[in-house]
């Protein structure tokens, strides 16, 4: 009998999918993938190599779906935990939609998509960014750090930190001190903004015992760490102004975002141990979003400025 | 072969399989313009200045 007769189904195993394009989009993570494309986008705008358009669109392309790409293997790797924590329970791979195998497959097939692309059409430089960033994401962060350090979020932060850095090598091919100081307040924004979040859902990662550091040290530690983290992220923001690779523009708008992020920590670091809204932490955790989203944008509009400024007879 | 071996699939599996169908395809003609123009920017004109 030829095998294409034989459609009988006895692997018990088998299943004829239900997962619809949406429920692959949420495999590529798409909100952390827009803040991917912001960083990027800022650092290849920032930097002093214009590229052709279209190849510019190609690259922050390429590094969007790389990220999607770890966000989809993240997700395979971390069905268990996902299935257990609220937050995260209605994922496509947890909750069945889609099998862990094709989720694999999925985020394989996007990483070496995106990173060839990077390369033939762009530089290897930022290819190679982009090839260590989702291997860093996926074993360095996901398969290693998550389930057995508390310091997780903040090693794995530079993951989240290097899309900038990808943006200014695909448009310069090299990395410049520019783009590692965007690297810097990316990485040390990054442990004060998930410890926010790790007070308040606290039980969630208990449940499936991720080490996060409220759950290993203690709030009030987590507390004054969010508020150390802070301390040092605030002025790293203006670093760039202190170089003079910005006007004083945005040099006041950084400083202003890093006095807000500091009054939040600071509310954070004031927060009673028995807090159970904990308003200040949820509070805290929102305005470090609107800090990251607020330094970029100042620097991406400082950067198209100057160079509008520059031009002949402007 | 009796009818009820064949698989039969449920409207929300057609569903599904159409919506990946259409991003299937979706996806594959956004590639195809996005390398056909690439391959024009990255070489320009000098693309065409080859031996024959």
């Amino acid at each position: 009998m030829a095998l294409v007769e034989n459609n009988r189904l006895d692997d018990a195993g088998f299943r004829i999918s239900e997962a619809t394009a949406a429920d692959y989009v949420a495999l590529l993570k798409p909100r952390v993938m827009s803040l991917v494309v912001f960083t990027a986008f800022v650092g290849l705008v920032a930097a002093p190599v214009t590229l052709n358009p279209l190849l510019a669109v190609i690259a922050i392309l390429a590094i969007a779906i790389g990220a999607g790409a770890s966000g989809a293997l993240n997700m395979w790797y971390d069905a268990d935990i996902d299935a257990v924590m609220t937050r995260t329970a209605n994922r496509p791979v947890p909750s069945g939609r889609v099998r862990p195998g094709e989720a694999l497959a999925f985020g394989l097939v996007l990483s070496v998509l995106s990173v060839l692309t990077l390369g033939v059409l762009v530089n290897w430089l930022s290819a190679s960014l982009l090839a260590f960033t989702i291997f860093f994401y996926v074993v360095v962060y996901t398969m290693w750090l998550k389930r057995s350090t508390p310091q997780n979020i903040v090693i794995g932060g530079a993951a989240g930190a290097f899309p900038p850095m990808i943006g200014w090598a695909a448009a310069t091919g090299s990395v410049g001190l520019e783009s590692v100081i965007l690297f810097l307040i990316t990485f040390l924004w990054t442990p004060p903004h998930f410890w926010a979040l790790a007070l308040f859902k606290c039980e969630d990662y208990a449940r499936a015992g991720i080490p996060m550091m409220p759950n290993v040290v203690g709030a009030a530690s987590t507390r004054r760490q969010i508020f150390a983290y802070t301390l040092l992220v605030a002025p790293v923001g203006v670093l760039p102004w202190f170089f003079g690779f910005t006007s004083a523009g945005y040099g006041l708008v950084a400083a202003a975002l890093g006095a807000g992020f500091i009054w939040y920590a600071w509310n954070v670091l004031a927060m009673r141990d028995g807090d159970r809204a904990m308003k200040p932490a949820k509070a805290m955790f929102a305005y470090s979003l609107l800090y990251l989203f607020g330094i970029f944008a100042a620097y991406l509009a400082d950067s198209v400025l100057a160079r509008a400024l520059a031009l002949p007879g402007a | 072969m009796k009818d009820d071996e064949l698989v039969t699939m449920t409207e929300k599996q057609k569903r599904a399989r159409r919506s990946r169908s259409i991003a299937i395809g979706l996806a594959l003609a956004v590639l195809v313009v996005l390398f056909y123009f690439a391959t024009i920017a990255k070489f320009g004109p000098a693309i065409l200045d080859r031996p024959l």
